[in-house]
C-alpha cells in the first residue's frame, strides 16, 4: 500500500508551512534587527551607573513602553518583565496568595493551559488551597452562574484565561470581572493567546492581572510579562534585587525585552491584520476541509473565536498520524491527541467539552499567523483530504458506523 | 517529535497487509477507540499450517501503525507455534527499535496475535494448548515488570486500581506511561474472574466440627486456589471421604492437560504436607 503524498498536489511552498503558532511563532525579522544591538555592543547591566547600562536601562524603558501601549496600560510601571507566560502566571497567582496568606481559595476553570493547571493542582495537593474548576459547555464556553456560585468570601483569586490555546475560544473577560470584582478577588487573566490578537485595554479593565508571553508574539522565547494593575498587592517569587521595582528580582533580560518591546509594537501596528486578513484565511482553511472531509467538525464555538486558530476532529483516525503525514507534506500543525504528548489522556480541553473519544483523538489544531500565505493554505487544504482517506483505509473504525471493543 | 526509525516511518508511510481477510482462520481485536488505540489482526493458515496471509487493521498513532504492519509480514510462513513465540520485543526490534513511551504499541501487536490465536482454537473447537500463550512481555519499562507478574498479582490479591498494582509490582510508579495498559489488564482480569464461578463450592458438606476437614478447607483455599488463580484456574471440593479428598479443577486448570500431575504432584503433596501424610486427592472430571 504505498502512497505518494504528493501526487496532484499544488506545488509544495519552498519553506514549509507553519500552522503551529499557538505553539510558538517566527520571530518577526523587525524584532531580530532591535535585539540584535543587545546581543552585541550594547550588553550593559541596566541598573550600572555607567554609559552602558544607561543604554540598555532605556532600552528596558521603551519596551516598557511599548508592552504597555499594547495592552492599554495605563503606566509603564504597571508592566513587570518576566521569563515567559508560565512565570507571569506563577507570579500572578502564587504572588496573589502570599499578599492575601488568610484566603485559601481559588477558581480557575477546567481548560486553563498546563501553566495554570499544574499549578492550581499543585496548590491543592501540596499545600491545602482550595480550588473550583469552572467547567465549559460543549462549545467551550462559560456559565456566569458557576462563577457566582464558586465565588467565596475567602477567594483569593479567580484565574481565567483570555482565549484557549487548543480551541481558540473568547471568555467574555469583562463580564467574568465585573462579577469577581462583585466579590472583591483578585482576577488574574492569563492572555497569553489573545495578546496581540485581541484588542485589549488594561486602563478600562476590571483585570488585576494579565499575563503574557513574548514567543507566542512574534518575540523569541524566554521573555514574557505581567500587567499588574497599580494598587494590587503581590508578593514576589524571586526574591533578591530590586529590578522590577522588586516584583522579580535578577538582571533583566536585555535583549529579551527589547524582542518583546518591538513585537508589541508590530502586534499593536498590525492587530487589523489578524482581525481580517488572518481571519479571512482561517475561515478558508476550514471551509475547504470541511467540504472535502466527511465526519469532521469543528471543536470550539464558531463565533467565539480567535481570528487565527481552528481545531477540526476528524472521526476514526488518530492524530498522531494526521501529524506524520502533514509533516511530511511539508504543514506543521498539532493535535489534543495522547500519542503526541506521551501522555495517555487526550486533550483535556476537548475532554472539558464532552467532545467524544471518537473525535477527541483525531483533533488537529490549526493555527495561522500574519505571515500565513494564501498558497500555503489552499496547498494544506489539497493535502488534508487525502492523508484523512489514507488513514480511515487502515482504521478498523468507522467502516460499518460502529466500533468494537468499546 | 518522536524519534522514530526510518523503518518505523517506512511500514507507516507503506504500510504493508492493511485490510482485512473474508475466510480468515483467526481474528484477534484489542483496543479501543476510548484506549486512543486499537488493531484488529487476522491470519491465514495454508494446507502446511503455515500462516499463508496475514492483514490488520489499526487505530492509532504512527508507531503503532508500524508495528501492526511489521507483525503481519512476520507472521507469513510461520506454523502457529513459531508464530506463538513472536513477543513484543521481537516485533520492536524488527522496526530498529521503538521510543520507550511507544513500547505499548508493540505490546498491542502481540496482544492481538494473541487474541487471534485464541480465537483460531475457538472456531476449531480446541483448547488452547498449554504453553503456546506463555510468551511474556514487559508492561512496565521503568520497573521492568512483566505482563505475566501483574495478572498474577491482580488476580492474587484482587486488586481493582492501578494504585494498587504499583504499590504491589512497583509497574506504573515510574513514568506512568504503562497505566493504560494496566487498566487493561485489570479490567481483563476482573472479566474472567467476574465469570468463573467464585471460590470453592463445596457440594457435599464434610462433618461439621471436623478438624481435619476444616485443615483440608482451609489449604485448599489459601494456599492451592490462590496459586491456580494466578493462572486463570481454580479448584473445588467435592467430598472429603476418610482419607480421600475429592476435588474438581476449574477455570483454565479444568482444560490443562498437566491437569493430573497438578492434582498429584503438587495438590496432594501440599495437603499431605500441612494436613497428614496419609491423605490422597482424587480428581473428578466434569
Amino acid at each position: 500500500m504505498t502512497f505518494n503524498l504528493q501526487d496532484g498536489l499544488p506545488p509544495r511552498p519552498p519553506d514549509g508551512v507553519y500552522l503551529d503558532n499557538n505553539a510558538t511563532t517566527r520571530v518577526a525579522p523587525e524584532v531580530v534587527e532591535a535585539m540584535l544591538p543587545y546581543l552585541s555592543g550594547n550588553y550593559g547591566n541596566p541598573s550600572s551607573m555607567h554609559a552602558f547600562g544607561a543604554a540598555a536601562g532605556r532600552a528596558v524603558d521603551r519596551a516598557r513602553l511599548q508592552t504597555a501601549a499594547l495592552v492599554g496600560a495605563a503606566l509603564p510601571a504597571e508592566i513587570v518583565f518576566t521569563a515567559g507566560g508560565s512565570e507571569s502566571d506563577n507570579l500572578a497567582i502564587v504572588g496573589t496568595l502570599r499578599a492575601h496568606p488568610g484566603k485559601r481559595h481559588l477558581v480557575t476553570t477546567s481548560v486553563e493551559h498546563p501553566a495554570v493547571l499544574g499549578l492550581c493542582r499543585e496548590l491543592q495537593s501540596r499545600q491545602g488551597y482550595e480550588v473550583d474548576y469552572l467547567p465549559v459547555d460543549a462549545r467551550g464556553n462559560l456559565d456566569p452562574d458557576d462563577l457566582r456560585r464558586a465565588l467565596r468570601p475567602d477567594t483569593a483569586v479567580v484565574s481565567v484565561m483570555a482565549a484557549n490555546n487548543e480551541t481558540g475560544v473568547v471568555f467574555p473577560i469583562e463580564e467574568i470581572g465585573r462579577i469577581v470584582k462583585e466579590h472583591g478577588a483578585v482576577f488574574h487573566v492569563d492572555a497569553v493567546q489573545a495578546v496581540g490578537k485581541l484588542p485589549l485595554d488594561m486602563s478600562a479593565s476590571t483585570v488585576d492581572l494579565l499575563s503574557l508571553s513574548g514567543h507566542k508574539l512574534h518575540a523569541c522565547k524566554g521573555v514574557g510579562a505581567l500587567y499588574v494593575r497599580r494598587g494590587t498587592k503581590l508578593r514576589p517569587l524571586i526574591a533578591g534585587g530590586h529590578q522590577e521595582r522588586g516584583r522579580r528580582a535578577g538582571t533583566e533580560n536585555v535583549p529579551g525585552i527589547v524582542a518583546l518591546g518591538r513585537a508589541c509594537e508590530l502586534a499593536a501596528a498590525g492587530r487589523e491584520v489578524e482581525q481580517v486578513a488572518v481571519r479571512r484565511l482561517r475561515d478558508r482553511l476550514e471551509r475547504a476541509v470541511l467540504a472535502a472531509v466527511p465526519d469532521c467538525r469543528v471543536n470550539g464555538d464558531p463565533d467565539r473565536r480567535l481570528p487565527n486558530t481552528t481545531n477540526i476532529s476528524f472521526d476514526y483516525i488518530e492524530g498522531e498520524g494526521i501529524l506524520l503525514l502533514l509533516d511530511r507534506a511539508g504543514v506543521a500543525a498539532s493535535s489534543g491527541s495522547a500519542c503526541t504528548s506521551g501522555s495517555l489522556e487526550p486533550s483535556h480541553v476537548l475532554k472539558a467539552m464532552g467532545v467524544p473519544f471518537i473525535a477527541s483523538h483525531g483533533s488537529i489544531r490549526f493555527s495561522l499567523s500574519r505571515y500565513t500565505t494564501e498558497e500555503e493554505i489552499d496547498y494544506t487544504a489539497a493535502a488534508l483530504p487525502r492523508i484523512v482517506e489514507r488513514l480511515r483505509a487502515i482504521t478498523p473504525f468507522g467502516k460499518e458506523r460502529k466500533t468494537f471493543g468499546g | 517529535m518522536w524519534d522514530y526509525s526510518e523503518k518505523v516511518l517506512d511500514h507507516f508511510m507503506n504500510p504493508r497487509n492493511v485490510g482485512a481477510l473474508d475466510d480468515a482462520d483467526g481474528v484477534g481485536e484489542v483496543g479501543s477507540m476510548a484506549c486512543g488505540d486499537a488493531l484488529r489482526l487476522c491470519f491465514k493458515l495454508g494446507p502446511d499450517g503455515r500462516i499463508v496471509d496475514a492483514r490488520f487493521q489499526t487505530f492509532g498513532c504512527g508507531s503503532a501503525i508500524a508495528s501492526s504492519s511489521m507483525l503481519t509480514e512476520m507472521l507469513k510462513g510461520l506454523t502457529l507455534e513459531q508464530a506463538a513465540r513472536i513477543s513484543n520485543e521481537d516485533i520492536a526490534r524488527e522496526l530498529d527499535g521503538l521510543p520507550r513511551e511507544k513500547m505499548h504499541c508493540s505490546v498491542m501487536g502481540r496482544e492481538a496475535l494473541e487474541a487471534a490465536m485464541v480465537d483460531y482454537y475457538r472456531r476449531q473447537g480446541r483448547d488452547v494448548p498449554c504453553g503456546l500463550l506463555s510468551q511474556d512481555v514487559e508492561i512496565c519499562h521503568c520497573f521492568q515488570v512483566s505482563r505475566e507478574t501483574i495478572v498474577k498479582t491482580i488476580r492474587q490479591y484482587r486488586l481493582r486500581e492501578i494504585e494498587d498494582v504499583t504499590h504491589y509490582t512497583k509497574a506504573g510508579g515510574g513514568c506512568t506511561s504503562c497505566h493504560h495498559d494496566i487498566r487493561h489488564l485489570i479490567e481483563e482480569v476482573w472479566q474472567e474472574l467476574e465469570a468463573a464461578p467464585a471460590g470453592l463450592v463445596q457440594v457435599e458438606m464434610p462433618a461439621a466440627g471436623d478438624e481435619r476437614s476444616r485443615q483440608i478447607r482451609e489449604v485448599l483455599e489459601n494456599d492451592i486456589a490462590r496459586a491456580l488463580r494466578t493462572d486463570g484456574g481454580d479448584i473445588e471440593l467435592v467430598a472429603i471421604r476418610g482419607r480421600r479428598v475429592h476435588v474438581k479443577l476449574t477455570g483454565a486448570c479444568a482444560s490443562c492437560p498437566s491437569s493430573g500431575a497438578t492434582i498429584k504432584g503438587w495438590v496432594e503433596q501440599q495437603l499431605r504436607e500441612h494436613v497428614s501424610p496419609d491423605l490422597e486427592v482424587v480428581e473428578e472430571k466434569s
